[in-house]
Order: structure tokens, then C-alpha cells, then sequence
């Protein structure tokens, strides 16, 4: 006798500690097995772009904050790059070096998540996770001894930042750079070859170059799937031409080469941070900026390799006080698109590893 | 560095097979009729040493009178860029076509445009709303939204 079967629907989420956020994926299982899926997003959505026209320049900067909440630095830079790009400021030098410095930071710190809530879908429940956050709550003290804030920054002004940093700032940052690269090591050992991980991560989610190129992925996803891809290398912003760094690539594309490139990637902003900590000069840190800044007609887009992809804000400007029009290119939405593609045919549990793996902030998705 | 490719030297290459096909050439970008989108697109996309395989963004603008439709269209072989604009002119029913065959990435991205704006996206395999609710009223970033209340 044979048994009837028939496909039917589960709802992971919108409330679900396997989606990182209120997302929600709505699979068709035969089985275990993943026939089709699709993402519904939305429940975060707070329609950052609209109250962005009701507000001026200067007070949309704390709405970038809460894009990607995870990493609020590498927010609100795009978004002064795209104001000083329309009105034409100059930011001094230090200013800059300070704002790669929170920047690659900030990179680490959601690298450290990124790989934490990682092992965490494969199951290792917050034993690796704890140990990532003791290294990120050191990143989090420093960046609340430049700006008082833990989580929302709202740090970079137009013209450089808000602050200077402070005395302690500097001996603080070089004690963190200096172990950091043990504590990656000692990470990577315990995790790159543990044999679950192996064999949960390897061949899992593939994700083809050609594809990732056609589903406009960006960041670590793209990278791991073997296109050298990096704004801060083919469209170097800021002063990143004067640090020496590599671009991680992998190969094949699966959900351990998008580990592998996260890990490597936090050596690198480690190298940079180490650079910049011996090329910082001496200066201001904020150009003088109406506080009612207006803007000449026109628009600019600027972008950044944010920690989860190409971060970039295009920016309508109508010679008011008020942005015309601002629109947020979110890799974290984008680098969604593939996700169909990636998980049909491996089984739920796979599919959980492999959403993980895109590491997706939903503040950024639904903005 | 990424080179932003001279529009007009795009324009100039695209008047020989699209002679009707731009509308206007500016510095930073290339306006083009939506009736040439997919095929200058395509044109773009295919175009051995212009291969803008990677499409980075679409926006959209409400400039009141008309929409206007924004991609950023890169090269990651060439490291060159090129922003292609198109402007819908009738605001009763703004009708653009779909880029989804062209580049997978455009999927979501018009569908926040269809949600937010409210442009129908000719050959879109699912255009719906992506953020809002099924049942919901307007489109919240046009500048004639009838949801907006002063703040």
C-alpha cells in the first residue's frame, strides 16, 4: 500500500529565535524537504524614508542610527557622506581616520554577531554566542566612551563627528587591537573545525557567482561566492587608499565559505584599525556647518561597504531644509532575493542555517 | 575607483540602434523613454565591453508632475557606472517594465517601489506589497499621500 502525501505550509515566524528579527518565511515542506519558500517582511516597518522628508538634515542622522541596529556606525556614515557629497563640505582629516576607526569596529562587532547567532541556528545554543559577546561588549565600552551610547550612536555629523575622542580612547583601542587576533584565532579553532559545523556548513546553500552577481547580493555573501567585491577597494571612499588590507573571497559560495570570509574579514579591520592608530593626526574634528543646512538642488548617492553589504543612501535635495527625497539602498533587503534560490531542495533545518548565514538585520530590511 | 561613464558617450553609442530612445543627457546620468527600458537594458547588460552585469539599486522619485524611475547600473568586470533614469509621465497609472528578467536583484526592490509608490511594474512575476498590509490605502511616499498628517 502506498502512503498518500501531500506538500503543506509552515510558518516560521514572525516571532521565532531562528529569524534574527520579526521575519517571517512562509516554506512548503514535502516532508523535511523545502519545496518553496517566501520571505513576508514588513513587521518592522516604521517608513524611515517618509518621516526622513518631515525632518531636516540633521535630525534624520539618529534615523540612520536605527537601520541596521546592530551596527549603527557604519549607518550613519553613508548618510553624512551623501549630505557633504550634495553640499559640498570638507571633512578634516582627522575626522576621517576617527570615522574608519568606528567603522571597522563596528565591522567586528557585527562580524562577531554574525558568526554568534551563526552557531547559535546550527544549535551550539549561546555557548560560542557568549563568547563573541565578551569580545563585542569591549567594542561596545569604547564606543560609549566617544559618545555616551551603546547601541544607537548617532556619532558622525556632517563635517566630521560630533565629539573628539577622548585621551583614554587610544590606549583602550590599541589594547583591543592587540588581542583581538588571538581571541579570532582561538574562535576560529574551536569553530572552523568543528566537525558539526563541518558538516552543517559545507556544500550547504550554495550560492553560484553568476547568481549573486544577478541577485544584486553584496558584502560578505558576495565575496564568498568568489567575486573580489569591496567598495572600500573599487570605489575607495573616505581615506581607505592609504591602509594596506586584503579582500577575503572564497569559492564555491556555501555557508561556510560566508563564514570563512566573515572571519578573515575581522583580521583585516584589525590591520586597518592598527594603521590608522599610528596615522592619526592631530586637528579638528568637525568643519563649520550651518546648523540649518540647505543644500543646493540636486542629488548624490553615497555608499559604503557596510558590515552586511554595499550600505548607500541617495539623497534629493530641493534647497529646503528637508531632505526632498531619501531613499536607503539596504543590502540586508537585497541580499534576501537569493535566499529562494539557496534553500530550495535542503531540508527545514538546513534552511535555518542558511537564512543565518545571509545575516540579515531586520531594522534594515523593513527600515 | 568606480568610473562613472560619460552619459553621453553611452548616448552617443545608443543612437545608432535606439534613435528615438533619449531623452535628455545629463552629466551624471542618461534619461532614457520607458517604451526603450528593457531594451536599452538589455543592451547595457549584453554589450561585451559595457557588461553592466550587476545592478545595484532602483529608486523612484515623485517629482509631483511626473515619476521618475533610478538605476544604478554597475560592471563588476569594468568597474564602471551608469545611472539610467526614465520618467513616467502619466500619474493616473504609472507603468514602467520589470528589470526581474534582466537582473534577479530588482525583485524586491520593485516590489517596495510598487508598495511605497505605487508603480506597476510591467512582467513582474509578484508584484505585491512587500512592507504593507494587504488591505492598505495609497502609497505613503508619494507627495500627494492622503495618510500624511503635519508634523
Amino acid at each position: 500500500m502506498t502512503l498518500k502525501t501531500e506538500p503543506f505550509v509552515i510558518n516560521l515566524g514572525p516571532v521565532h529565535p531562528s529569524t534574527h528579527g520579526v521575519f517571517r518565511l512562509r516554506a512548503t515542506l514535502d516532508g523535511e524537504v523545502v519545496m518553496d519558500i517566501e520571505p513576508i517582511i514588513g513587521y518592522l516597518h516604521r517608513g524611515i524614508e517618509k518621516i526622513a522628508e518631515g525632518r531636516n538634515y540633521k535630525q534624520d542622522i539618529p534615523l540612520t542610527d536605527r537601520l541596521d541596529y546592530v551596527a549603527s556606525m557604519s549607518n550613519n556614515l553613508p548618510y553624512v557622506m551623501a549630505v557633504e557629497k550634495l553640499a559640498e563640505i570638507a571633512v578634516p582629516e582627522r575626522a576621517e581616520y576617527i570615522r574608519i576607526i568606528m567603522a571597522e569596529m563596528q565591522r567586528i562587532a557585527s562580524h562577531l554577531l554574525a558568526v554568534g547567532s551563526l552557531a547559535n541556528d546550527l544549535g551550539t545554543f549561546f555557548t560560542p554566542f557568549q563568547y563573541m559577546f565578551r569580545e563585542r561588549e569591549k567594542i561596545v565600552d569604547l564606543f560609549e566612551m566617544v559618545c555616551g551610547q551603546r547601541l544607537l550612536y548617532n556619532y558622525m555629523r556632517f563635517g566630521g563627528v560630533s565629539h573628539d575622542i577622548p585621551d583614554e580612547f587610544i590606549p583602550a583601542l590599541c589594547k583591543l587591537v592587540s588581542t583581538m587576533p588571538g581571541f579570532i584565532d582561538e574562535y576560529d579553532q574551536l569553530l572552523a573545525e568543528n566537525e558539526i559545523l563541518l558538516a552543517r556548513l559545507k556544500g550547504v546553500g550554495i550560492l553560484p557567482k553568476e547568481l549573486a552577481i544577478n541577485s544584486s547580493v553584496s558584502g560578505p555573501m558576495l565575496r564568498a561566492s568568489g567575486v573580489e567585491w569591496d567598495i572600500r577597494k573599487v570605489d575607495s571612499y573616505s581615506v581607505y587608499d592609504r591602509f594596506n588590507f586584503d579582500i577575503p573571497t572564497e569559492v564555491i559560495g556555501d555557508c561556510y565559505d560566508r563564514y570563512r570570509v566573515r572571519i578573515q574579514e575581522m583580521r583585516q579591520s584589525v590591520r586597518i584599525l592598527e594603521q590608522a592608530i599610528e596615522q592619526l593626526p592631530p586637528g579638528e574634528v568637525l568643519a563649520k556647518v550651518s546648523p540649518r543646512l540647505k543644500p543646493p538642488v540636486g542629488e548624490a548617492y553615497a555608499h559604503i561597504e557596510a558590515p552586511k553589504g554595499e550600505l548607500g543612501f541617495y539623497l534629493v535635495s530641493d534647497n529646503s531644509e528637508k531632505p526632498y527625497r531619501l531613499h536607503i539602498r539596504a543590502p540586508s533587503l537585497i541580499n534576501l532575493t537569493a535566499l529562494r534560490e539557496m534553500v530550495i531542495g535542503w531540508k527545514l533545518a538546513d534552511a535555518i542555517v542558511i537564512f543565518g548565514s545571509i545575516d540579515i538585520c531586520l531594522g534594515e530590511v523593513d527600515r | 575607483m568606480t568610473v562613472a561613464l560619460s552619459s553621453s558617450e553611452i548616448a552617443d553609442r545608443l543612437k545608432n540602434q535606439f534613435p528615438e530612445a533619449i531623452t535628455e543627457t545629463k552629466k551624471e546620468c542618461l534619461i532614457i523613454k520607458g517604451d526603450f527600458l528593457l531594451d536599452i537594458a538589455s543592451f547595457l547588460k549584453n554589450t561585451p565591453d559595457l557588461e553592466f552585469n550587476y545592478l545595484s539599486y532602483i529608486t523612484c522619485v515623485d517629482y509631483k508632475d511626473y515619476f521618475e524611475l533610478v538605476y544604478q547600473l554597475v560592471s563588476t568586470k569594468h568597474n564602471h557606472s551608469l545611472v539610467l533614469k526614465t520618467q513616467c509621465r502619466q500619474p493616473e497609472e504609472p507603468i514602467v517594465d520589470s528589470m526581474v528578467d534582466l537582473w534577479k536583484g530588482a525583485d524586491f526592490q520593485e516590489r517596495e517601489i510598487y508598495d511605497l509608490m505605487g508603480i506597476t511594474f510591467k512582467g513582474h512575476p509578484n508584484l505585491k506589497r512587500i512592507f504593507l498590509w494587504d488591505g492598505f490605502q495609497g502609497h505613503p511616499l508619494r507627495k500627494d499621500n492622503s495618510n500624511d498628517t503635519e508634523n
